[in-house]
Protein backbone atom coordinates (compact mmCIF):
# COMPACT_ATOMS: atom_id res chain seq x y z
CA UNK A 1 0.00 0.00 0.00
CA UNK A 2 2.38 2.78 1.27
CA UNK A 3 5.35 2.29 -1.57
CA UNK A 4 7.81 5.15 -1.98
CA UNK A 5 6.34 6.28 -5.13
CA UNK A 6 2.57 7.15 -3.23
CA UNK A 7 1.08 10.09 -0.88
CA UNK A 8 -1.95 9.74 0.47
CA UNK A 9 -3.51 13.10 2.13
CA UNK A 10 -6.59 13.19 4.08
CA UNK A 11 -8.59 16.21 3.74
CA UNK A 12 -10.93 17.58 5.73
CA UNK A 13 -10.00 20.92 6.21
CA UNK A 14 -8.66 23.66 4.29
CA UNK A 15 -4.90 23.38 5.95
CA UNK A 16 -5.03 20.09 4.21
CA UNK A 17 -5.38 21.62 0.98
CA UNK A 18 -2.19 23.82 1.52
CA UNK A 19 -0.98 20.19 2.72
CA UNK A 20 -1.73 18.61 -0.46
CA UNK A 21 -0.53 20.68 -3.22
CA UNK A 22 3.12 21.02 -1.05
CA UNK A 23 3.34 16.95 -0.79
CA UNK A 24 3.48 16.92 -4.64
CA UNK A 25 6.38 19.16 -4.86
CA UNK A 26 8.66 16.11 -2.94
CA UNK A 27 6.65 13.58 -4.24
CA UNK A 28 7.73 14.34 -7.67
CA UNK A 29 11.18 15.71 -7.72
CA UNK A 30 13.36 13.45 -9.72
CA UNK A 31 10.55 13.56 -12.50
CA UNK A 32 11.42 16.21 -15.64
CA UNK A 33 8.99 18.61 -14.35
CA UNK A 34 9.69 22.09 -14.76
CA UNK A 35 9.22 25.02 -12.75
CA UNK A 36 5.73 25.93 -14.70
CA UNK A 37 3.96 22.38 -14.48
CA UNK A 38 4.97 21.97 -10.96
CA UNK A 39 2.80 24.83 -10.32
CA UNK A 40 0.22 23.73 -12.62
CA UNK A 41 -0.26 20.24 -10.97
CA UNK A 42 -0.13 22.02 -7.34
CA UNK A 43 -2.29 24.00 -8.72
CA UNK A 44 -4.87 21.33 -10.11
CA UNK A 45 -4.55 19.67 -6.64
CA UNK A 46 -5.77 22.63 -4.59
CA UNK A 47 -8.55 23.34 -6.68
CA UNK A 48 -9.39 19.51 -6.71
CA UNK A 49 -8.75 19.50 -2.77
CA UNK A 50 -10.42 22.63 -2.23
CA UNK A 51 -14.00 20.70 -3.73
CA UNK A 52 -13.86 18.23 -0.99
CA UNK A 53 -13.36 20.92 1.53
CA UNK A 54 -16.45 23.05 -0.12
CA UNK A 55 -18.72 20.49 -1.03
CA UNK A 56 -18.29 16.76 0.86
CA UNK A 57 -16.69 17.80 4.03
CA UNK A 58 -14.00 15.15 3.68
CA UNK A 59 -12.09 13.22 1.17
CA UNK A 60 -8.68 11.64 0.31
CA UNK A 61 -6.06 12.94 -2.39
CA UNK A 62 -3.84 10.19 -3.44
CA UNK A 63 -0.66 10.86 -5.30
CA UNK A 64 1.16 8.78 -7.25
CA UNK A 65 4.18 8.15 -10.02
CA UNK A 66 3.01 6.30 -12.60
CA UNK A 67 4.99 4.29 -15.85
CA UNK A 68 3.52 3.82 -19.49
CA UNK A 69 6.52 2.74 -21.18
CA UNK A 70 8.98 4.99 -21.28
CA UNK A 71 7.06 7.84 -20.10
CA UNK A 72 6.66 8.68 -16.56
CA UNK A 73 4.26 10.60 -15.13
CA UNK A 74 1.97 12.06 -11.55
CA UNK A 75 -1.45 10.76 -11.29
CA UNK A 76 -3.43 12.51 -8.65
CA UNK A 77 -6.87 11.07 -7.32
CA UNK A 78 -9.75 12.86 -5.26
CA UNK A 79 -11.58 11.22 -3.76
CA UNK A 80 -15.01 11.89 -1.48
CA UNK A 81 -17.93 10.38 0.11
CA UNK A 82 -19.93 13.26 -0.47
CA UNK A 83 -23.23 14.64 -2.31
CA UNK A 84 -21.72 13.91 -5.73
CA UNK A 85 -22.74 15.96 -8.49
CA UNK A 86 -26.02 15.86 -10.19
CA UNK A 87 -25.14 17.52 -13.37
CA UNK A 88 -21.45 16.72 -14.58
CA UNK A 89 -21.53 18.64 -17.59
CA UNK A 90 -22.80 21.24 -16.29
CA UNK A 91 -19.91 21.32 -13.59
CA UNK A 92 -17.44 21.29 -16.19
CA UNK A 93 -18.12 24.55 -17.25
CA UNK A 94 -16.26 27.64 -16.63
CA UNK A 95 -18.36 29.72 -14.37
CA UNK A 96 -20.67 27.26 -13.07
CA UNK A 97 -20.43 26.88 -8.87
CA UNK A 98 -22.65 25.27 -6.73
CA UNK A 99 -20.85 27.39 -3.31
CA UNK A 100 -18.52 30.13 -2.97
CA UNK A 101 -16.37 29.41 -5.92
CA UNK A 102 -15.35 30.99 -9.25
CA UNK A 103 -16.73 28.11 -10.95
CA UNK A 104 -13.48 27.36 -12.34
CA UNK A 105 -12.15 25.04 -10.08
CA UNK A 106 -13.00 21.23 -12.26
CA UNK A 107 -13.19 22.53 -16.26
CA UNK A 108 -9.40 24.94 -14.99
CA UNK A 109 -7.69 21.63 -13.44
CA UNK A 110 -8.89 19.75 -16.45
CA UNK A 111 -6.73 22.78 -18.77
CA UNK A 112 -3.76 22.58 -16.16
CA UNK A 113 -3.64 18.58 -16.55
CA UNK A 114 -3.52 15.99 -19.99
CA UNK A 115 -5.83 13.75 -18.49
CA UNK A 116 -9.16 14.21 -16.46
CA UNK A 117 -11.43 11.69 -15.57
CA UNK A 118 -14.29 12.56 -13.33
CA UNK A 119 -16.96 9.78 -11.64
CA UNK A 120 -19.48 10.97 -9.53
CA UNK A 121 -22.69 9.49 -8.30
CA UNK A 122 -25.43 11.23 -6.88
CA UNK A 123 -25.57 10.29 -2.59
CA UNK A 124 -22.60 8.35 -2.97
CA UNK A 125 -19.58 10.91 -4.22
CA UNK A 126 -17.07 11.85 -6.24
CA UNK A 127 -13.73 10.63 -8.14
CA UNK A 128 -11.54 12.81 -10.43
CA UNK A 129 -8.62 11.23 -11.53
CA UNK A 130 -6.02 13.70 -13.46
CA UNK A 131 -2.37 12.72 -14.58
CA UNK A 132 0.69 14.73 -15.99
CA UNK A 133 3.26 13.14 -18.01
CA UNK A 134 6.78 14.15 -18.36
CA UNK A 135 7.31 16.35 -21.81
CA UNK B 1 -1.68 34.50 10.45
CA UNK B 2 0.37 33.51 7.65
CA UNK B 3 1.05 37.33 6.44
CA UNK B 4 2.71 40.07 7.68
CA UNK B 5 1.30 43.58 7.05
CA UNK B 6 3.94 46.63 7.71
CA UNK B 7 2.63 50.00 7.28
CA UNK B 8 4.81 52.76 5.55
CA UNK B 9 3.51 56.13 6.10
CA UNK B 10 0.23 56.03 4.51
CA UNK B 11 1.14 52.69 2.99
CA UNK B 12 0.36 49.13 4.23
CA UNK B 13 2.65 46.27 2.56
CA UNK B 14 0.71 43.08 3.06
CA UNK B 15 3.50 40.08 2.57
CA UNK B 16 2.21 36.65 2.10
CA UNK B 17 4.07 33.95 2.76
CA UNK B 18 4.38 30.39 0.96
CA UNK B 19 1.71 28.84 1.06
CA UNK B 20 -2.30 30.65 2.73
CA UNK B 21 -5.06 28.02 3.47
CA UNK B 22 -7.97 29.61 3.15
CA UNK B 23 -8.49 31.19 6.38
CA UNK B 24 -5.10 32.78 6.49
CA UNK B 25 -6.70 34.69 3.20
CA UNK B 26 -9.83 35.28 4.81
CA UNK B 27 -8.32 36.59 7.65
CA UNK B 28 -5.51 39.08 6.00
CA UNK B 29 -8.73 40.11 4.10
CA UNK B 30 -10.16 41.54 7.84
CA UNK B 31 -6.74 42.70 9.04
CA UNK B 32 -5.99 45.05 5.65
CA UNK B 33 -9.65 46.31 5.85
CA UNK B 34 -9.73 46.99 9.44
CA UNK B 35 -6.09 47.90 9.25
CA UNK B 36 -7.03 50.57 6.27
CA UNK B 37 -9.81 52.51 8.28
CA UNK B 38 -7.64 52.17 11.60
CA UNK B 39 -4.06 53.71 10.17
CA UNK B 40 -6.36 56.45 7.27
CA UNK B 41 -4.36 54.41 4.78
CA UNK B 42 -4.21 55.21 1.00
CA UNK B 43 -3.28 52.59 -0.73
CA UNK B 44 -2.07 48.95 -0.04
CA UNK B 45 0.11 46.32 -1.36
CA UNK B 46 0.05 42.61 -1.38
CA UNK B 47 3.24 40.98 -2.14
CA UNK B 48 2.59 37.94 -3.43
CA UNK B 49 6.10 36.96 -4.48
CA UNK B 50 6.53 33.76 -1.90
CA UNK B 51 2.94 32.48 -3.02
CA UNK B 52 2.65 28.91 -4.37
CA UNK B 53 -0.03 28.69 -5.75
CA UNK B 54 -2.59 31.56 -6.72
CA UNK B 55 -5.58 28.65 -7.29
CA UNK B 56 -9.44 30.30 -7.53
CA UNK B 57 -10.22 30.63 -4.05
CA UNK B 58 -6.89 32.96 -3.93
CA UNK B 59 -7.70 34.67 -6.87
CA UNK B 60 -11.62 35.08 -5.34
CA UNK B 61 -10.37 36.64 -1.79
CA UNK B 62 -7.77 39.12 -3.32
CA UNK B 63 -10.50 40.50 -5.45
CA UNK B 64 -12.12 41.04 -3.15
CA UNK B 65 -10.00 42.57 -0.84
CA UNK B 66 -9.30 45.15 -3.52
CA UNK B 67 -12.98 45.71 -3.77
CA UNK B 68 -13.37 46.17 -0.02
CA UNK B 69 -10.25 48.64 0.12
CA UNK B 70 -11.45 50.74 -2.78
CA UNK B 71 -14.38 51.50 -1.38
CA UNK B 72 -12.73 52.18 1.88
CA UNK B 73 -11.20 55.14 -0.35
CA UNK B 74 -7.95 53.46 -0.74
CA UNK B 75 -6.00 51.58 -3.82
CA UNK B 76 -4.85 48.08 -4.01
CA UNK B 77 -2.08 46.84 -5.92
CA UNK B 78 -1.79 43.07 -6.19
CA UNK B 79 2.46 42.74 -6.88
CA UNK B 80 5.28 39.82 -7.13
CA UNK B 81 2.87 37.28 -9.30
CA UNK B 82 5.72 34.85 -10.04
CA UNK B 83 5.68 33.70 -14.12
CA UNK B 84 4.96 30.09 -13.16
CA UNK B 85 1.97 31.32 -10.95
CA UNK B 86 0.88 33.49 -13.65
CA UNK B 87 1.26 30.75 -16.09
CA UNK B 88 -1.01 28.67 -14.09
CA UNK B 89 -3.37 31.51 -13.18
CA UNK B 90 -4.19 31.86 -16.99
CA UNK B 91 -4.37 27.90 -17.91
CA UNK B 92 -7.01 28.04 -15.09
CA UNK B 93 -8.79 30.95 -16.59
CA UNK B 94 -8.40 33.36 -13.86
CA UNK B 95 -8.08 37.04 -14.02
CA UNK B 96 -7.47 39.87 -11.46
CA UNK B 97 -10.27 41.80 -13.54
CA UNK B 98 -10.55 45.16 -11.95
CA UNK B 99 -7.37 44.93 -10.23
CA UNK B 100 -4.14 46.51 -10.21
CA UNK B 101 -1.07 44.92 -10.37
CA UNK B 102 2.94 45.45 -10.51
CA UNK B 103 6.22 43.46 -10.96
CA UNK B 104 7.47 43.62 -7.59
CA UNK B 105 7.62 45.77 -4.30
CA UNK B 106 9.09 48.64 -5.78
CA UNK B 107 7.37 49.37 -8.53
CA UNK B 108 3.99 48.84 -6.60
CA UNK B 109 5.37 51.55 -4.44
CA UNK B 110 5.98 53.84 -7.47
CA UNK B 111 2.60 53.35 -8.67
CA UNK B 112 1.02 54.10 -5.28
CA UNK B 113 3.02 57.39 -4.77
CA UNK B 114 2.41 58.69 -8.28
CA UNK B 115 -1.52 57.58 -8.21
CA UNK B 116 -2.08 59.27 -4.91
CA UNK B 117 0.16 62.28 -5.12
CA UNK B 118 -1.79 65.74 -4.56
CA UNK B 119 -5.72 64.67 -4.16
CA UNK B 120 -6.61 61.22 -3.01
CA UNK B 121 -6.21 58.16 -5.11
CA UNK B 122 -6.16 58.72 -9.04
CA UNK B 123 -4.92 55.62 -9.38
Amino acid sequence: MTDPGEVVVPIRADVDVVVARQKIRGLVSDLRFSGNELTLIATAISEVARNIVSYAGNGEIVMRVIQRGQRRGITVVARDRGPGIADIERAMKDGFSTSRGLGLGLPGSKRLMDEFELVSEVGKGTEITMTKWER
Amino acid sequence: MRASILKQNRFLIASVQGSMSDADLVELRDELASGVRRHRSTGVIIDVTMLDVMDSFAARTLRGVAQMVRLLGAECIVVGIQPEVAFSMVQLGLTLEGMTTALDLEDGLDALEAGVSGQGNLL
